[in-house]
């Protein structure tokens, strides 16, 4: 099959393409390279169309238990949000927590074909693939978490050698069908096991005498050692706390060059100035990311309405309950391993608050400087559904559109902030960046993210549109492995993605430790601990496909 | 270097004439212990399998019960699989409001039976859902602090059971959770307290599974709700009105609230299902207040078990399809969820539906009430009806039949099933995908 998109504007930042008109050859699933002679079986024209590689969200809570006992809480986020079956797709619901079957419709309409589950427990990891099993259309895939689990912390405090702690990691990445590894308050969700409600980057775990900068810079040093692609993906200390920027600052300094990906930056950017003890702190976090070649983040960016918070923080998250809107939450301790925390909340921009945490997120876009570091998230659904994403591109391609927006919020906060002084506007190649080429180099996926001869065909094609809300909301083609399967926002043809995993090596000598951790303490035996391929490509009629890793040292 | 330590682990032939398998996850209550031994035998006796380590009474009775011989049947009568499918596909395709009850499957079961509901216009519904509703109303009304097996298994230090009987529901929830040979922190497990609050069934079968301290607050399962208010006010130090209400064990109570606040990692225990007393979710409800109230100072958790007969499997795939845990409607062509309407035993006693599709494929004492409605039975053979299904599909059960996945009852960790023995039944998913292919 060989499929030509004839006369669109490609915008491909992986291959330094931005904007040029050319055509694109698809064959059999993959871009091929142009052919004037090639026997075209379909062509589109697409001229004046803008075009890019289909949209990678490296940061978005779509599997998993503590999803689902979102869902489960809160019917009310469901009721008038239903998706009716049609004659090719299934039924759903939901807003800031939607059913499965929903989100990978929705992420598909919207020009999506991958999206990655950032805080995969790994004792709940078979349920976050089944759930994602459930997610059709989309690619994906999860970082495993860890930092809090019993195994690892107790290594760090035996201080057992640094080849064995690689060797747990490398495991876990296999057993929870991982493609990177995450840490979420580094050994917070243990200490509060152990009712300590705050841990800071050198305070000491009351237990295992172990230190939040201590667990970073050995998990990042692991994956560089064993050749993962992705850096450790931090959520770091004190998530949301006034004032911690401070904290966010020395966790970047205390990896002296070590890589991290910060994500959801803008909940740990906030200073105490001010009336209200609430401030911005934009500006030193995005100067000092700016001057770290080593760092990236996401912005977890936050937008007005109802939503529902869901991390594994619990101990932060139960520090939030206080603000849960309606007022229900749930709060877990899990398997020795992690722990969760799911709280809703309803941003509004007539509070101080919110309206300065959205200011915030926006300052960090506007003032990093390299789009290869930054990635457009809302920490779906932390900060907004990710249906939102169009309303979050047009604000920072429009300065226009931004500023009426800032008009809008709390007066005190516009004060605040410096969003209305910023004139910068993302281009079309940003966004690509930001969406796409960025993700993808960043999560090692070889094939995807770019339009280059042998990549995979997911491919979105949009009708330029100065409204770039309306632009990104409706694309007008999605193909996926080269097939068309959204035309005009509306499913076309239903497809299951692949599951993407990363496989480093570890001696499986650790396996000899593990079992008699599992014997001794555990309520699962190592063996059904572990997901097995054929879990996903049989019962979750998926596939794997392996990214490649670099070699260990 | 490792390569492919990652698959199901295979049958072991240990040369015998035997095959064992270890590490074998029963599927018969929600605790969905992973530890046992299970031996299918040779010769004549191929495909009868026991128990040869571990499990318990549930655990034996399900897997070592022999299915007698089944076939596929139309009224009654023997068919081919060919023609039962077919029947059973025109009586969905022709219903106007099917009904889909029991739920005893595995997850992929229940995918399977969630996409057929959705196509056909169905009301989904788990024949434990009451208990799970006495749980669901309380989540979402205010949430919850909850723990998991193993979090409460290495870190409790205090055990309150609520009017449940747990070794008769989760026989090796105290063995396996409350004191097993060692735990990571607090010192040894069997030195742990139980406190038994209502009827918890017999304390000399908690204390025969090494349990050593066992306190009993004897209440009539109605008083529970009382019960548990009172200590909720002498916690929270509330005045209390005199100490004359003979439902009420003040002194013992009073104890409890002090061994309470001594705890460093208590966790309050209930099977939803034992609830079904008046204002069962009532004690669910002050049980998950009293959680939060003393985690303002210490840590405390809820641990609800229940999940049997694959429920917590049910409610999990539910929910994260449809966005509702059961009880829900795809009538209208897109899920609508309302606990009271959509119960399926309610809703044959008031005349609704039009056809009745009953899937059990782990007990056969799980048959579907009495109807007149038309009856589509995928059960385990051996069950019992109280009239002949119009189509009745003997189905495998997972984990002895076929491989599969369940979700625990703490709704966080799932266990994979293996099959253990050659099987000529067709599971759930595979009867209803076949089914769904002919509509």
């Amino acid at each position: 099959m060989l499929i030509r998109l004839k006369g669109g504007r490609i915008y491909d930042p992986a291959n330094g393409v931005d904007g040029v008109v050319r055509d694109i050859l698809i064959h059999d699933g993959r871009i091929a390279a142009d052919d004037p002679t090639a026997r075209i079986d379909a062509e589109y024209d697409i001229s004046g169309r803008v075009v890019m590689a289909g949209a990678i969200d490296p940061h978005t809570h779509i599997g998993g238990g503590k999803m689902t006992i979102g869902r489960m809480m809160l019917p009310e986020d469901h009721r008038g949000q239903e998706r009716a079956r049609t004659d090719l797709t299934r039924s759903g619901t939901g807003f800031a927590v939607p059913s499965t079957l929903a989100a990978g419709y929705r992420y598909a309409e919207m020009g999506y074909t991958a999206c990655f589950e950032p805080a995969m427990l790994p004792a709940n990891a078979r349920q976050a693939h089944m759930e994602m099993g459930d997610t059709p259309m989309v690619d994906k895939g999860a970082f495993a978490m860890l930092g809090s689990d019993d195994f690892l912390l107790r290594q760090l405090a035996a201080k057992e050698d640094f080849n064995a702690v690689k060797d747990y990691i490398a495991w876990t990445m296999h057993a929870a069908q991982a493609i990177a590894v995450k840490v979420v308050n580094p050994g917070g969700i243990s200490a509060f096991k152990f009712n300590q409600r705050k841990l800071d980057l050198d305070e000491s775990h009351v237990h295992y005498g172990v230190t939040p900068r201590q667990i970073l810079r050995t998990l990042s040093q692991g994956l560089v050692e064993l050749g993962v692609t992705h850096p450790l993906h931090v959520h770091g200390c004190n998530l949301g706390v006034p004032g911690n920027f401070a904290t966010t600052l020395d966790t970047i300094r205390a990896m002296d060059g070590l890589p991290i990906h910060l994500t959801h930056i803008q909940f740990h950017s906030y200073g105490t100035e001010g009336d209200m003890k609430f401030s911005s702190a934009a500006a030193p976090i995005s100067e000092l990311v700016n001057a770290h070649k080593n760092v990236s983040i996401d912005v977890g960016q936050i937008l007005f309405g109802q939503t529902c918070t869901a991390s594994g923080d619990s101990m932060r998250q139960y520090g939030n309950t206080k603000s849960a809107n309606p007022k229900k939450w749930v709060v877990m301790d899990i398997e020795c391993d992690a722990g969760c925390g799911v709280v809703p909340m309803k941003y509004k921009d007539k509070s101080f608050v919110n309206a300065l945490q959205w200011a915030i997120g926006l300052e960090i876009f506007l003032l990093v400087d390299d789009p290869w570091r930054v990635f457009l998230t809302t920490d779906h659904p932390n900060g907004a559904p990710f249906t939102t994403y169009p309303h979050l591109i047009r604000l920072l391609m429009d300065k226009g559109f931004r500023r009426d927006m800032l008009q809008k919020i709390h007066p005190d906060a516009q004060k605040a902030s410096i969003v209305g002084s910023l004139d910068r506007e993302y281009s079309l190649y940003e966004i690509a960046i930001m969406t796409r080429a960025g993700p993808a180099r960043s999560l090692g996926l070889k094939d995807r993210g770019h339009l280059a001869p042998g990549a995979n065909a997911d491919v979105t094609v949009y009708r330029d549109n100065e409204d770039r809300e309306a632009m990104f909301t409706t694309p007008e083609y999605v193909f996926k492995n080269g097939e068309l399967i959204v035309r005009d926002g509306r499913i076309v043809k239903v497809v299951q993605g692949a599951t993407h995993v990363a496989r480093p090596e570890y001696d499986a000598g650790i396996e000899k430790s593990l079992a008699d951790y599992f014997t001794r303490y555990h309520t699962v035996s190592l063996s059904n601990f572990k997901v097995s391929d054929e879990e996903i490509i049989r019962h979750d009629r998926g596939s794997i496909v392996v990214q490649p890793t670099g070699a260990r040292v | 270097m490792p390569t492919a330590s990652q698959g199901i682990e295979s049958q072991a032939s240990n040369g015998s004439g035997l095959d064992t398998f270890t590490s074998v996850t029963c599927p018969f209550c929600g605790l969905h212990c992973d530890d046992l031994e299970v031996r299918n035998s040779s010769g004549a006796d191929a495909g009868h399998l026991t128990i040869a380590r571990n499990g318990c009474e549930r655990a034996a009775r399900g897997f070592e019960r022999r299915p007698p011989p089944s076939s596929p049947q139309i009224g009654g009568r023997d068919t081919d699989l060919a023609t039962a499918l077919a029947t059973a596909a025109r009586l969905i395709g022709g219903a106007r409001l099917p009904l889909y009850g029991g739920l005893g499957t595995d997850v992929e079961g229940v995918r399977a039976i969630m996409a057929l509901a959705d196509r056909s216009g169905g009301v989904v519904d788990h024949h434990l859902s009451a208990a799970i509703q006495r749980n669901m109303g309380v989540l979402q009304t205010q949430g919850w602090i909850m723990s998991t097996l193993t979090e409460t298994r290495n870190r409790a230090d205090l055990v309150i059971v609520v009017a449940s009987d747990l070794m008769t529901l989760h026989p090796r929830f105290f063995e396996r959770i409350v004191a097993p040979a060692e735990a990571m922190f607090g010192g040894v497990p069997s030195d742990r307290t139980v406190v038994l609050v209502g009827d918890c069934g017999h304390a000399d079968a908690i204390t025969r599974t090494g349990v050593k301290h066992v306190v009993e607050i004897p209440s009539a399962n109605d008083d529970i709700p009382v019960v548990l208010g009172v200590l909720r006010s002498m916690l929270k130090g509330t005045q209390l009105p005199a100490r004359d209400d003979q439902r009420v064990p003040f002194n013992e109570l009073a104890d409890l609230a002090l061994r309470c606040k001594r705890a460093e990692y208590g966790v309050f225990v209930w099977a939803p299902q034992a609830l079904a007393f008046r204002d069962g979710d009532l004690a669910v409800q002050i049980v998950t207040d009293i959680v939060r109230d003393i985690n303002k100072t210490t840590r405390f958790a809820g641990l609800s078990l229940g999940g049997n007969d694959g429920a917590a499997s049910a409610a999990s795939v539910c929910s994260w399809q449809s966005g509702y845990p059961l009880r829900v409607s795809f009538a209208s062509g897109a899920p609508d969820y309302d606990p009271y309407r959509y119960d399926i035993r309610r809703m044959l006693e008031a005349g609704e539906g039009d056809l009745l599709v009953w899937t059990a494929s782990f007990d056969p004492e799980a048959a579907p009430p009495a109807t007149g409605l038309p009856l589509i039975a995928l059960a385990t053979p051996g069950m019992r009806f109280s009239r002949e299904p119009d189509v009745l599909i003997p189905v495998g059960t997972p984990g002895l039949d076929h491989s599969g996945r369940l979700v625990r009852c703490d709704s966080v960790v799932s266990l994979p099933l293996r099959q253990l023995r050659p099987s000529r039944l067709a599971s759930v998913t595979e009867i209803a995908n076949a089914i769904a292919a002919s509509l």
